[in-house]
């Protein structure tokens, strides 16, 4: 116990040392210090710990689902009511809808996903660009990322995926070219504190080219503000995409999709009550993870912001 | 905008403020026209891209050849793309969005018969929306790490994690169904369906206007519902704006000097620190009207509420594209002159933004 203690004791003050010896003790010294303001949070450590189920349901959905999510038992499994068999009942395709909310969940951890890989790296180039080109690029530039910063989001992906047709890809798609504008906002913003710093002029002196110091000089440095963008942005993303699904334009039938679940369900709101309230609350309480999980990373990442 | 020393010849300051001013509206009127003419050629593009031919829309996927290709010449789709643009933004701007398929009416008048609902709905949920919003809001803020203020803030977070049209069909389940305390889906009861006139197009008003006040009751019945749903989403914007606001306002050395001069708290918070919270306040809750126009969509779907976002949606499900670019055109414009007038509040109500 004591030695358990006291080695205990010799890491921490290893991690939050004065004088680290290497660039990892700093690293992992920092981390640790961030690691600390964050946990500190507690509605933060929760919504860490609803995404880390949510990843966990997704991977092992297979596993977890005690019944088909497409397949259902018509004859004798109707819009019944939760109870010991299915605990969240079933759906009118005879479905059990916990299954059906399990995997789910994959379909909603590929949708944020694959918008965050489309958007991040968007916004991430053009802030990027337009904060080290400057000048007519940078204005050009901005002038468009506002034009779209402008758009209503909901409306503009839904005449997207109306134009494009309904599908759960067509929807990433929509949601992805709505979402954009704020990364690149950000990343221009970093990029203009770090661009006139010294070591922007030393590898500029060295040589290096534009895109190699955009690359690898000033895209790192957006990267933890942009993390925390999208991880607070997920809870939108989620929500339009459900949005999105419930219209009908999202993932289509038999896909298990909340959005889309909630609308097959809605013919039964009045008596069968379960069939849309369950997967709405997948929704609600995911969203609410990344919330809670974003805002707590704002704090943790940001003192200066703290508190705000 | 310059860092300048003050002049203090009256005139020359008069002057320049005067050319800041008018540069400061030139670029605004410059961002305007800019983002409107970026949302006409995003509908445009959006229309191109579209897999359905829009002339076969028009004539139908039988007709003979030579009707097909004199209706495309007849709307202008055998010319270059620009010129099609050009074609389009002209008509955009004059609000001719084409014939809707499935009214066959204008796909404009449509819209102004839809846009009252959708107006009155959005206006309701955000006075709700502040009614809750801006007490809460300064409530954390003055008891900052207490209790109350967490709860204001898990509160708010919820509301940002709503699906707002799941809410929508428990509060009917809840309130219509097994409670009865307010009325189902629609605006307006079967009752007064054809003895009511609208005037203005804005139930609540129409009725007050005519005293007619059984419609009223009934009117408001339908509407406390969906607003108040809209208005939670709002509350949660607003109340975590104005703490933000006002934790700024009471750090500032004002409020100290206010405190020395022995000030009531109650006179400190809510006449000093919250008057000057005010200007960004009114910026957001600009902004926060605007996501309510757009974000109705769903709600009104929910609620059968027959506005622009539901009738968005059934020319989505009918494949009416002229319907579909028309209201999005419309709610976008709306939308970015909302956006663009919080921008131009903020400027002409904060001195210290003019300089």
């Amino acid at each position: 116990m004591s030695i358990a203690q006291t080695s205990k004791m010799n890491w921490r003050e290893w991690l939050l040392s004065e004088r680290p010896q290497s660039r990892a003790q700093a690293r992992l010294g920092r981390s640790y210090m961030t690691w600390r303001r964050f946990t500190a949070n507690k509605l933060a450590v929760i919504g860490l710990f609803i995404i880390l189920a949510l990843v966990f349901v997704a991977i092992f959905a297979g596993l977890l689902a005690p019944y088909s999510p497409v397949v259902g038992d018509l004859r004798g499994a109707r819009l019944l009511a939760p109870d010991w068999t299915h605990w969240m009942g079933t759906d009118d395709q005879g479905r059990d809808i916990l299954s059906r909310v399990i995997y789910g969940s994959r379909l909603t951890l590929y949708v944020i996903v694959l918008v965050a890989l489309i958007a991040a790296p968007i916004g991430l180039i053009v802030g990027t660009v337009a904060g080290y080109a400057g000048g007519w690029t940078d204005a050009i530039l901005m002038r468009i990322t506002d034009i779209f910063l402008a758009f209503p989001k909901l409306i503009l992906a839904l005449a997207f995926v109306a134009a494009l047709g309904p599908g759960i890809e067509n929807a990433i798609i929509a949601i992805a070219i709505t979402s954009w504008p704020p990364y690149a906002r950000i990343a221009r913003a970093e990029t203009l504190m770090v661009r006139n710093s010294d070591y922007i002029k030393a590898v500029e002196i060295m040589g290096a080219s534009p895109g190699r110091i955009v690359l690898r000089h000033i895209m790192p440095m957006c990267i933890s503000s942009l993390i925390v963008r999208v991880t607070l942005d997920m809870a939108g993303i989620i929500i339009i995409a459900a949005g999105l699904g419930f219209l009908g334009l999202g993932a289509q039938p038999p896909l298990p999709e909340w959005g889309a679940m909630i609308a097959s369900g809605r013919r039964f709101i009045l008596d069968q009550w379960w069939v849309a309230a369950m997967p709405g609350m997948a929704i609600l309480i995911v969203s609410l993870g990344f919330n809670l999980l974003g805002d707590g990373l704002r704090d943790a990442l940001d003192p200066r912001s703290s508190g705000q | 905008m310059s860092l300048a020393e003050p002049t203090f010849h009256d005139q020359g300051r008069r002057r320049k403020s005067a050319s800041a001013l008018a540069l400061a509206l030139l670029r605004f009127v410059f961002i305007a026209a800019a983002t409107f003419l970026g949302l006409i050629a995003v509908t445009f593009f959006i229309g191109r891209v579209m897999p359905i031919d829009p002339v076969l829309a028009i004539v139908g996927d039988r007709a003979p050849a030579s009707v097909v290709a004199a209706a495309r010449q007849q709307y202008g789709f055998d010319l270059p793309v620009w010129q099609q643009f050009f074609l389009y933004l002209k008509k955009a701007l004059a609000g001719d969005f084409g014939t809707s398929v499935l009214s066959t009416y204008p796909v404009m008048q449509d819209i102004r018969r839809v846009f009252p609902a959708t107006l009155e709905l959005a206006t309701v949920g955000t006075l709700i929306g502040l009614l809750f919003g801006i007490p809460l809001g300064v409530l954390a803020a003055v008891k900052r790490g207490s209790f109350i203020d967490q709860a204001v803030r898990v509160v708010g977070l919820i509301g940002y994690s709503m699906p707002i049209f799941w809410l929508g069909l428990l509060g009917l389940l809840v309130f219509y169904a097994r409670l009865g305390w307010v009325e189902g889906p629609g605006r307006i009861g079967i009752a007064y369906e054809y003895t009511f006139t609208p005037v203005t197009g804005l139930y609540l008003v129409d009725a007050i206007i005519q005293r007619d006040w059984g419609a009223f009751r009934d009117v408001f019945s339908h509407i406390i519902l969906p607003a108040s749903l809209l208005g939670y989403t709002s509350m949660a914007y607003i109340s975590r704006m104005t703490r933000s606001f006002m934790l700024n306002e009471l750090s500032q050395e004002y409020v100290v000097a206010a405190r020395a001069k022995g000030l009531s708290e109650a006179r400190i918070i809510w006449g000093h620190a919250l008057r000057n919270a005010a200007v960004p306040l009114v910026t957001v809750i600009v902004l926060s009207y605007a996501t309510l126009l757009e974000g109705s969509v769903l709600t009104e779907v929910v609620f059968s509420w027959p506005g622009i976002g539901l009738y968005l949606t059934n020319s989505l499900q009918n494949a009416d594209m002229n319907a579909v670019l028309g209201a999005t055109i419309v709610v976008g414009a709306v939308f970015i002159a909302l956006n663009l007038l919080s921008d131009l509040l903020y400027q002409l109500l904060d001195p210290r933004t003019r300089s």
